[in-house]
This record gives structure tokens, C-alpha cells and sequence, in this order.
């Protein structure tokens, strides 16, 4: 039995082996791998969700799309969400804070800030 | 009348003799008490001389070196108290140091992992995109792989910019034939004031078996959000070097060995049927 579900939406296996590598440092953390957005979606309805992490720039759903429909949907918007992305500008974080993310993580990726980032979301000291 | 004085001098009689009892009474108090205190200052002289001093002489020396003892002690757990401290400062930055060296080392296990999880020519180059992208911060690159018959280097993989952008380049000319005649990296001097070239890459490294190059990466821009390289960035650019052209090379020798192998089977059924 798992203590956390974490579902990571990325399309490059590399970026989803390498986020899950900084997750699992938590523990009891249990990790779900979905492809794009889409797939995400799918994967939130079949079990609970403690975390969510997306890329933005993804095939047949961005994460900014993802991030929305969870935003409003009565049984996932309380899932916290933390978007990492190669997007540095200003004005893109904005607009992901805006549709809902709690989050948001610039590429190259950071292992460290990803964990800190994740255990301050599922309120690990 | 001579009543009247007879008992006022006798009144006055019992009044003196009164006060002259209370006299003598006050008298002896006194006597007694000054020889009290005469006992008592015998008996504290008599506890002077008979080794009252000495004694107390000795406890005085005994506390004042047990203070200094634990002065000294005192200060040796200060001393302790502040090496451990340091120590643990000490210890605070290598368990950061070794966080990060552990973070790297996992990032530079996951790219040369998924280098070798394919013999796909094509997965093999998009693997090294998503490397160059999320692990170094690129955003413009092309990787080059030198065509061993022309002795030209072409593109055959670009993130940013069109593959029809990117020039051949002649084994040795240039900033980029230089790196593939070499073999020895090249990093502009100021990230900040390079201007995008085709021709000179922003940073160039070259793809290595053993000395061997079989091509180049060359980087035109890095993500907004990345100013610089940190030492993790060579560390992956050496690994690059090195696992890349062997997933490079060995995928295209599958993609070749396959080739053929469909030729000769071709072959083989046309000469059974």
C-alpha cells in the first residue's frame, strides 16, 4: 500500500525515468507513467491521485490543456499540479498559475527541485 | 500636715526603692550576658587556633583548583562543542555535494541507459534530442555525422532550426571541422555575446569512439532560463561524446546489417522458388 500517488504526463521516457528517479526518493511514493495528456486523463479515472506532474508540450493533449480540465472537474481539482517545462518566459508560468497549476518547474531538469517542489505539495517536512 | 509629708516621703521611698530593683535586676541581665558572649568569643578564638584556619585554608585551595579544573574542562567542551560544529558544517556541505554528485549520476545513468535501449537509428538520435534538451538546456542544436566517403559532415537531426538550414561542412574547415579533425571540444568564449552561426556553433563536441569521431553536436542557443554551463553539463557532454556515437554507430550498422539481410533473403527466395 502505497502512502502517495504521484501520476507523471510527460512524452519523452527519458524526462519520465528521470522525474520518477527524484520521486522515489520519497517514501512511499507509488509512480504512475502516462504519455500526453489524454492518457493522463485515463489514468486519473482509474485510481487516486495525491500528484500530478506535466509537461506542457505534448502530442494529442498539452499539459496546459490537462491542467484545466483537471482544474475543473469536481473530483480531481484538488489535486495539486506542478507543471515542468522548457518554457522560461514569464508570461507562460503566468498563464499556467492562472489555469491552476500550484506549480511550475523550468527545463533543464533539477532533480533536487523537483523533489522539494513535490514533498511541499504532499505536505512531506 | 506633717501627716501629709511623712507619707509623701514614704510614697516616694517605695518609688526609689522600686526603680533601684529594677536597677540591680537590668545590672545582672547585663552581667550575664556580657559573660555569655565572653564564652562565645573564647570558644570561636579557641576554633581559630586549634585548626579552624588551616582547615578552612585547605577547602579554599581545594575549590579554587576545582574551578580551574572545570574552567579547563569548560573550555576543552567549548573547544569540542565549536570542532563539532565546524565539522558538522563540514558535513552539511559534502552531504549537499554528494546530493548533487548523486543527482548527476543518476541523470547521466538515465541518458547513457536509454542511449543503449534502442538500435533504432532514428529513436537513437531522438533519445539525444531529449537529452540535450531536458538534461543540458539547449534549444537549438543539430547533431552532424561525418559522411566517411565525402569526408563531409552533415546534419541529420536538428531541434529549433530546419536541417535544410544547417551547411555541410568539410572535414577540418571551420570551427566544426576543426572539432571533428580534432577531436577536442569547443566552447565559445562569451555565451552572451555570441551571435548564432551555422558555421560556429555556440559550443561544438565532438562524437567519439575511442578517438575515433564519427560527427559532431553542434548547440546555436540554450533555453532562455539557462545562462551558463554547470560542471554537470561537461560531464554529460563527455558522456555524449562517448555514448552517443556508439549508440550512433551501432544502431545504423543494425539498420545496415538489417538492410542487408532483407537483400539476401530476397535473394535466397527468388533462388528457392
Amino acid at each position: 500500500m502505497s502512502d502517495y500517488n504521484v501520476l507523471i504526463v510527460e512524452d519523452s521516457p527519458t524526462m519520465r525515468q528521470l522525474i520518477a528517479f527524484a520521486l522515489k526518493r520519497i517514501r512511499g511514493v507509488r509512480i504512475v507513467e502516462a504519455n500526453d495528456g489524454v492518457d493522463g486523463l485515463k489514468k486519473l479515472s482509474s485510481e487516486r491521485f495525491d500528484l500530478i506532474l506535466t509537461d506542457i508540450n505534448m502530442p494529442i493533449m498539452d499539459g496546459l490543456k490537462l491542467v484545466s480540465l483537471v482544474r475543473n472537474d469536481a473530483n480531481y481539482k484538488a489535486i495539486p499540479i506542478v507543471v515542468i517545462t522548457t518554457e522560461g518566459a514569464q508570461e507562460d508560468r503566468e498563464r499556467a498559475l492562472a489555469l491552476g497549476a500550484n506549480d511550475y518547474i523550468t527545463k533543464p531538469i533539477q532533480p533536487t527541485k523537483i523533489l522539494d517542489v513535490a514533498k511541499s505539495l504532499l505536505k512531506i517536512a | 500636715m506633717q501627716k501629709d509629708d511623712e507619707r509623701m516621703v514614704h510614697s516616694r521611698g517605695e518609688e526609689f526603692l522600686q526603680v533601684f530593683k529594677k536597677g540591680a535586676e537590668f545590672t545582672q541581665d547585663l552581667l550575664k550576658e556580657n559573660e555569655r558572649l565572653r564564652f562565645r568569643v573564647l570558644e570561636l578564638e579557641k576554633f581559630q587556633t586549634s585548626g579552624g584556619e588551616a582547615g578552612s585554608g585547605a577547602d579554599l585551595r581545594k575549590l579554587t583548583e576545582r574551578i580551574a579544573d572545570l574552567e579547563a574542562e569548560k573550555q576543552e567542551i567549548l573547544d569540542r562543542i565549536k570542532h563539532v560544529e565546524e565539522e558538522n558544517q563540514d558535513f552539511a556541505a559534502r552531504y549537499l555535494e554528494i546530493e548533487d554528485e548523486n543527482n548527476n549520476l543518476a541523470n547521466l545513468y538515465i541518458a547513457s541507459y536509454q542511449l543503449h535501449s534502442t538500435l533504432d537509428f532514428k529513436e537513437v538520435l531522438q533519445i539525444i534530442t531529449e537529452i540535450i534538451i531536458n538534461l543540458i538546456g539547449a534549444e537549438e542544436f543539430a547533431i552532424m555525422l561525418l559522411d566517411e566517403k565525402s569526408d563531409e559532415i552533415q546534419a541529420v537531426a536538428t531541434e529549433g532550426v530546419e536541417r535544410s538550414e544547417i551547411p555541410p561542412v568539410r572535414l577540418g574547415k571551420g570551427v566544426i571541422g576543426e572539432v571533428a579533425t580534432s577531436g577536442e571540444s569547443h566552447f565559445a568564449t562569451d555565451f552572451d555575446a555570441y551571435e548564432r552561426d551555422f558555421t560556429a556553433p555556440m559550443v561544438c563536441i565532438p562524437l567519439k569512439i575511442k578517438e575515433h569521431v564519427i560527427g559532431v553536436l553542434a548547440i546555436y542557443k540554450l533555453l532562455m532560463q539557462k545562462k551558463e554551463f554547470a560542471p554537470v553539463d561537461y560531464e554529460l557532454f563527455t558522456l555524449l561524446a562517448g555514448h552517443a556515437a556508439t549508440a550512433i554507430f551501432s544502431s545504423r550498422l543494425y539498420s545496415d546489417s538489417e538492410r542487408k539481410l532483407s537483400t539476401i533473403q530476397g535473394f535466397i527466395d527468388l533462388l528457392t522458388k
